[in-house]
């Protein structure tokens, strides 16, 4: 088996926090965004990672290229580890990883044409490069991205938002990146400007050999994009499968109940849709459930879920749970034993 | 008679570009007890349609037309005709419940508020009230928890306390703007089976305005498709998803990834929304339709039934699109 392009394993990111009322001798609380993560990434592949909102998916995109400090190890092509660099030898590594964020606008600075924006990582990384190549540069990626190369000089307020995320695309892949991590990419765009910004970051991918990580809470949306899946919940790896499997033979109750919940447009298939109910919110990270995390709002959680923490299996479709197996069997909820 | 009946509207605003026409002459009827979704993107009028039914327009905007609620007219009605109509017939909730609840007061308070000014009930009836109203809408504990802020609550309970609220003086219609888009999927089909519950309960007629198809196919019994502030299509829910009679509505039901199809490459629409203050001519969506010919820029034919209950507004011929 060759060597993946980035090996993660036991990837922790805590976040110490202070409230108002402490007094100065009192510890620090603890957070746990990102609670030991393992997973590798292979060239050219696609790895798409779902979960809700405060499952720590944005915070192990941004823990991967420190954004954020975090430990564990981020093996880079079998060598290095990304996470033990300091912020000098990081830089080296950053034009092979590079980022798309969700709010296309708010990543983008207004006072800086589109056309310095794109050079901008060129200046930093490839600084020997003259201005007329780093100009017939970027005038081949706005091309690239679906952007007229006539537009470079204009401003981001002047951009829609769909073309405002071509212009990170843009920006991200002047440097010509091993990895590109996305970051909801599509989640603030309307449903016909997010398959055009979908079938394009699909295409670069397989044209450029990129792997990609994809970050979205909008199952469909990664189902189309990803080669793999995995599912986090409350910082914890529930699932992972190859985004076939993931879909038709979800094992976790969590996930069958995520995919339940996604709404088909489709009105008889949403009749005949069995809905895995799932009971309250997410519990505060802060003060995380014993045991399994997603026991308190499992259908099928047990004693045991509550003492004993259930490890990711080690096969293709992995999967962390006591009591693995669908939920629905031909088309009715199968009754807890 | 209808339950609402609203005919040829237009709301214009008044900007520093010149004037927005956001929505063109749009006409919809809808019954007690029945559901419409009015799905749109961004900047296809949607909630400004909303916003004007409910006289809630910025100070800049217009509207004219029609809208007859239970047979009176009630747009840009003085206060003393809408006030009563908005306390007891018309109910809204809004897409962001953190931004419409007041978060200087507790819970109680605001939702005691509505009782205590319309009905002119009595503190404690009006809390014991809304105390049952929060048990309707599934919130554990709502005699506790009435005493929080909202900030306290999780944002799919703050959305619950914001429909409890909305139904205190029993609304016959309930319009509901983008009521899930802030939330998770889970959450969302929580609130999804909610709203449908109160709305067999308390049989009101309801709106659903909201940008996502899955999300009106799972709720609405008719859908409207607006784009570029007019109807593009308007069709009971099943023959829309089955046969869409619009170039727009199939656009947009192929570029839409699904959960329980395999995906090829998606279809996407080319180019992007119209710019709304340009002035409209012919048809919004002519720009990024494939079947749009040179007369789909000068004129769009009115809204017609092509098939009983169906009506949709294109030159072409519905079998003109293969």
């Amino acid at each position: 088996m060759t060597e993946p392009l980035l090996r993660v394993e036991d990837l922790r990111v805590t976040f110490l926090l202070r409230s108002e009322g402490d007094m100065p001798w009192t510890p620090p609380r603890k957070l746990h965004a990102v609670g030991g993560v393992n997973f590798e990434l292979f060239a050219g592949e696609t790895l798409g990672i779902v979960g809700e909102s405060g499952c720590g998916k944005s915070t192990l995109a941004r823990a991967l290229v420190q954004m954020v400090p975090a430990t564990g190890k981020a093996i880079w092509h079998g060598k290095t580890d990304l996470l033990s660099l300091s912020r000098r030898e990081m830089l080296k590594y950053r034009a092979d990883i590079q980022m798309v964020f969700q709010d296309p606008l708010a990543s983008l600075n207004p006072r800086m044409t589109v056309g310095q924006i794109i050079a901008e990582p060129l200046r930093t990384h490839r600084p020997n490069l003259s201005r007329d190549d780093v100009k017939t540069k970027v005038k081949q990626m706005m091309d690239r991205v679906g952007l007229l190369p006539n537009q470079i000089n204009r401003y981001p307020h002047e951009f829609s938002g769909g073309q405002c995320q071509r212009i990170g695309i843009a920006r991200a892949l002047i440097v010509e990146p091993k990895l590109l991590i996305c970051d909801e990419p599509v989640s603030a765009l309307d449903v016909s400007i997010q398959a055009q910004v979908i079938n394009l970051l699909a295409e670069l991918q397989r044209d450029l050999g990129l792997s990609m990580i994809f970050i979205a809470h909008d199952l469909s949306v990664v189902k189309h994009i990803s080669d793999r899946v995995m599912v986090l919940y409350l910082g914890k790896t529930m699932e992972v499968a190859t985004s076939h499997d993931l879909y038709s033979e979800p094992q976790h109750p969590y996930t069958q109940a995520l995919l339940s919940a996604v709404p088909i447009p489709d009105p008889v298939s949403e009749r005949d849709k069995v809905m895995i109910p799932l009971e309250g919110d997410l519990p505060s990270p802060l003060n995380p459930p014993s045991g399994c995390v997603f026991r308190t709002r499992c259908p099928r959680a047990e004693a045991r879920c509550a003492d004993v923490v259930p490890e990711l299996t080690c096969a293709a479709h992995a999967v962390a749970c006591h009591f693995p197996g669908p939920l629905v069997k031909a088309g009715k909820l199968v009754e807890p034993a | 008679m209808a339950l609402l009946e609203i005919r040829d509207l237009g709301v214009s605003f008044d900007t520093p570009d010149g004037t927005v026409n956001a929505v063109n002459g749009v006409s919809l009827s809808l019954d007690k007890g029945k559901t419409l979704g009015i799905v749109g993107e961004s900047g296809s009028g949607k909630s400004q349609l909303a916003f004007s039914i409910m006289g809630l327009l910025a100070k800049n905007g217009r509207a004219r037309g029609s809208v007859m609620f239970d047979g009176r007219e009630i747009l840009n009605a003085p206060p003393a005709v809408i006030n009563p109509i908005r306390a007891n017939n018309i109910a809204m909730i809004f897409q962001d419940p953190m931004t419409s609840l007041n978060a200087y007061m507790r819970v109680s308070d605001q939702m005691a508020e509505v009782l205590v000014h319309h009905k002119g009930m009595s503190k404690s009836a009006a809390v014991a009230e809304s105390v049952r109203m929060l048990d309707a809408v599934k919130i554990p504990d709502a005699k506790g928890r009435i005493r929080l802020y909202p900030h306290e609550f999780s944002g799919g309970m703050r959305q619950r306390v914001m429909i409890a609220m909305s139904l205190l003086c029993r609304p016959e219609l309930l319009i509901a703007d983008e009521p899930t888009t802030a939330l998770d999927v889970t959450v969302q089909a929580q609130i999804m089976t909610l709203l449908a519950d109160l709305q067999r309960d308390f049989h009101m007629a309801t709106i659903l305005i909201t940008h996502d198809l899955g999300v009106v196919a799972g709720f609405c019994e008719e859908v409207l498709v607006l784009y570029g502030g007019q109807v593009m299509e308007q069709s009971p829910v099943d023959p829309l998803f089955q046969q869409p009679s619009h170039p727009y509505t199939r656009g947009l039901l192929r570029a839409i990834p699904r959960v329980d199809q395999e995906g090829e490459e998606l279809d996407s629409i080319p180019g992007a929304p119209p710019n709304m203050t340009r002035e409209q001519k012919g048809c919004p969506f002519a720009p990024r339709c494939d079947y749009a010919g040179d007369d789909c820029l000068e004129y769009l034919s009115p809204l017609t039934e092509f098939e009983p209950g169906r009506k949709r507004a294109c030159n072409r011929k519905v079998e003109e699109l293969a």
